[in-house]
């Protein structure tokens, strides 16, 4: 069996260049080594790779020799018999061996390199990242893309075509921070503020929900209140209207959201000394006195107090001009808080301590911002019995605050001896019954026990300023004040680490119309405005005004008048 | 119409054009002129902050907010359109040195306006998207301004006066006499020249690149220790000895290649942060600007 080897090279110019060599008898080596018939130099393969022989039935046997096989047709396989006149291709490493039958009846082996197994290095490109990475451009696209889609268009298209009532979806990351403490229950529901797109916050949308807070004053009012705008706010108002800024006065001027979590922050003193830092210039029939600061600029204070005795109607006085209070009461403070006196002693032996304290007396309500009134026979009827009478072990009392019932009662009342004072008695001998008892009160008619106990040192007289209207007994009505400075938002609940004295000199009051308050001097020792500095407590306007005057405020404001 | 101001600038200017014999690199142009700009302009925003009173609390929303703002939108806007202006070198003072030195500074001066604007008042939205994105894009074209300075020069000393080009050739002559120079060779010891010779170094990925060559011994070293192996076993062949040889310059010329796409990985990657996020940060600022109006 004839067997032509077929070698095709193509020159650098594309022009193939045929060779053929027969080898009269098999079998052909196949390999590396150079004393193969058929020499593939190729580091892949054997030295001796495979050999391909003839078998009588005119097929081609190939056989592996070493340890690697070949392939048949791309079928990896160490033996092989092929039909001549069928062919096949066998593949060694990098070359490709057709096996065909010439025209002359010779095997024909038709010997090639495999094309394109090593890719050419671009030499272009090689070196830079840019085919090892994804484009820059293509990475700049889908990200700016993806932002906007998720970011601006969702929530956009989302408020856009929402139903009534329906949240809008991805708004979430639009919020700068998270709303105050009071408008936590609106946290991602936007549009419950922001109604309409590229619209400010309107006031409406907050009257919607506080309904019940009015102006602070008639808006012509405000509007003179606050003056010229200065050169720099003009600007800045007349920039932020021409984006649509609400105001000035609106909601949102002074109430901002967004701050974070917690209490809204009150409004900066700022805000309120921009009028009454001069008010009187803007408004001069204004009551107010200018204030900007409660350390630097604010007025006396000027309580509510009760001047002309028996009479409810209060007068608003400044402290400046020293008040004297007419509650109807004739008795000083020092009478009960006097360590030394009578009263201290009687206290000491029924059991109530060393002498009384304020609160023996005074109660404070329960939020404990001010104080409940005075009640006789709760705060006072301990020491001042009001018991005229003993019927078996039955005490009869006057009934307090019916002057007419008292001159009835005593009218009626037996004579008595000695006054019925529970528990006291003269020691020893003296006592009632006793060898030298003696009865040294004055004698009495019945009328003379009502005048007796009107009288300065009587039952009734001890407290009460006695009078008589028209020949009829009295006694003059007694005002307390349960609020003297009802513009501010003062409470004693906040003060509890002071002693009552530290404000109000109650135990140096010798006189019952002291007006017991403590002046502006007095709370700035420890107030001063809201730069106050360290040690100091920083109280801007709102720790004790209130802007929106409500029912709630400390005294009821009248809604202003309407038009 | 030629009128007089035409025709002198048409007259050639010497004193404009004057040139130097020391390089002025954009860093240092004009003696830092942009440099000292975003300093004057930082200390502007920083004084402003200070004297401003916003209540209740600084943040983006009051007037200087807005100013800041504005600015910082109109900063970036700006420093994004290099892209666009290196595509066109002119000289003079709006050269591209100039403006690239701007582009540096004014960028830098962007940490203090943005972060003045923000109230220091961070959070998980859009706003703040867009705050993180701005400082990735600023520490990116950081970092590319520092190789900008280092690299090149190491970048030089390996090539060794080589071209790209050519150190692709280097390696494929190598490869061409390893080829013809191993034919002699057993199988066991062809075989990790085949695997050295399958070695390269341009498939390698970013990380690779960037930490110039992968993990464990390369396949051409594996080959350079099996040939030592085998001449101590064959008595010092001179085929393998001659091979052996070969793997070594294929090595060097390897490492060579390594070290070169290692500096230039350096020095491009990070232009594959600061371009696609300066976009990504134009979007988000849009998104920013936009909802902040939509919800007003």
């Amino acid at each position: 069996m004839i067997f032509r080897l077929r070698t095709i090279e193509t020159t650098a110019q594309g022009r193939q260049i045929v060779r053929d060599r027969d080898v009269a008898e098999g079998p052909v080596t196949l390999g590396r080594s150079a004393d193969n018939t058929l020499h593939l130099a190729d580091l892949s393969l054997d030295p001796h790779h495979a050999t391909i022989s003839g078998v009588d039935t005119g097929r081609v046997e190939i056989e592996a020799v070493g340890s690697l096989g070949f392939t048949l047709d791309g079928r990896q396989v160490r033996s092989a018999a092929i039909n001549p006149q069928v062919g096949g291709e066998l593949g060694l490493g990098g070359y490709r061996i057709g096996v065909s039958q010439d025209a002359d009846g010779a095997v024909l082996l038709t010997i090639g390199l495999a094309a394109g197994t090593a890719p050419a290095t671009d030499e272009k490109t090689a070196f830079s990242l840019a085919g090892r990475l994804p484009g820059k451009r293509t990475m700049s696209w889908l990200l700016a893309l993806a932002l906007l889609a998720g970011f601006l268009a969702l929530p956009i298209y989302s408020m856009l075509t929402r139903a009534p009532k329906q949240t809008v979806t991805g708004d979430a990351a639009w919020s700068p921070g998270p709303l105050s403490l009071a408008h936590h229950q609106l946290e991602g529901k936007c549009e419950a503020c922001h109604v309409k797109p590229f619209e400010a916050v309107r006031d409406a949308t907050c009257v919607a929900c506080h309904k019940d807070v009015h102006d602070h004053a008639a808006p012509a009012r405000l509007a003179n209140a606050r003056g010229p705008l200065s050169a720099g706010d003009a600007v800045q108002w007349r920039i932020a209207q021409m984006f649509g800024k609400p105001g000035p006065g609106a909601c949102s001027d002074c109430h901002t959201e967004h701050e974070g979590a917690g209490q809204m922050a009150a409004p900066a003193q700022a805000f309120c000394a921009d009028c009454h830092g001069a008010l009187k210039d803007r408004l001069p029939d204004t009551k107010l006195g200018n204030a900007s600061d409660f350390g630097k600029q604010h007025p006396q204070f000027r309580p509510a107090v009760a001047l002309t005795a028996g009479s409810d109607k209060l007068t608003r006085v400044s402290l400046d001009e020293h008040p004297r209070e007419a509650s109807g009461l004739t008795f000083p403070h020092e009478l009960h808080l006097d360590r030394r006196g009578g009263v201290a002693q009687m206290a000491l032996r029924t059991g109530k301590g060393a002498g009384l304290d304020c609160a023996d007396c005074h109660r404070p309500t329960a939020d404990g911002v001010r104080f409940v009134p005075i009640d006789m026979e709760r705060d006072c009827e301990s020491c001042h019995s009001l018991a005229y009478d003993k019927v078996g072990n039955t005490f009869r009392r006057l009934r307090h605050g019916d002057v007419d019932q008292m001159v009835a009662d005593l009218s009626v009342a037996p004579r008595r001896a000695a006054p019925l004072v529970t528990g006291r008695q003269r020691p020893g001998e003296y006592a009632t019954g006793g060898t030298y008892f003696a009865r040294f009160s004055p004698p009495a008619t019945r009328v003379g026990a009502v005048a007796q106990a009107l009288s300065s040192k009587g039952i009734c007289g001890e407290c009460h300023t006695a009078s008589a209207v028209g020949g009829r007994f009295s006694v003059l009505p007694v005002t307390q004040v349960s609020r003297y400075l009802g513009h501010g938002w003062f409470t004693h609940a906040a003060h509890k680490q002071e002693t009552c004295t530290s404000c109000h000199a109650a135990d140096r009051s010798n006189s019952a119309s002291d007006l017991l308050l403590p002046d502006l001097k007095s709370c700035r020792t420890c107030h001063l405005g809201e730069a106050a500095p360290r040690g100091k407590v920083p109280s801007n306007c709102a720790m004790c005004h209130d802007y929106h005057l409500t029912q709630q405020a400390p005294r009821g404001v009248a809604p202003p008048k309407k038009q | 119409m030629a009128d007089a101001p035409r025709l002198t600038r048409q007259t050639p200017r010497p004193a404009a054009r004057q040139l130097s014999a020391e390089h002025e690199g954009f860093l240092r142009h004009r003696r830092f002129r942009w440099l000292k700009r975003a300093i004057a302009l930082s200390l502007a925003a920083i004084l402003a902050y200070a004297l401003v009173d916003v209540q209740p609390r600084a943040n983006g929303g009051s007037w200087l907010g807005y100013t800041l703002g504005t600015l910082g939108a109109g900063l970036i806007v700006w420093l994004a359109l290099l892209g666009v202006r290196k595509r066109n070198m002119t000289r003079g003072s709006w050269s591209l040195k100039a403006w690239t030195s701007a582009h540096v500074y004014l960028g830098l001066a962007l940490i203090v306006i943005a972060t003045l604007h923000s109230g220091f008042q961070f959070g998980w939205n859009v706003h703040t998207l867009a705050y993180a994105l701005m400082i990735l894009v600023i520490v990116s074209g950081v970092y590319g301004v520092t190789v900008y300075a280092l690299l090149p020069a190491a970048l030089s000393n390996n090539r060794e006066e080589m071209t790209e080009p050519q150190m692709i050739e280097a390696l494929a002559a190598v490869d061409r006499q390893l080829e013809v120079a191993a034919q002699p060779l057993q199988r066991r010891w062809t075989e990790p020249v085949l695997a050295a010779l399958g070695e390269r170094a341009f498939s390698d990925g970013l990380w690779r690149r960037l930490a110039g060559g992968g993990r464990g011994t390369s396949p051409t070293q594996a080959a350079i220790d099996a040939l030592n192996l085998a001449a101590s076993e064959e008595a010092d062949d001179p085929a393998l000895l001659r091979v052996e040889a070969l793997l070594q310059r294929r090595r060097a010329q390897l490492e060579r290649i390594r070290r070169h796409l290692r500096l230039k990985a350096l020095l491009e990657v990070w232009l594959y942060v600061h371009v696609p996020a300066t976009f990504a940060l134009l979007a988000a600022l849009i998104a920013h600007v936009v909802s902040v109006f939509f919800y007003w």
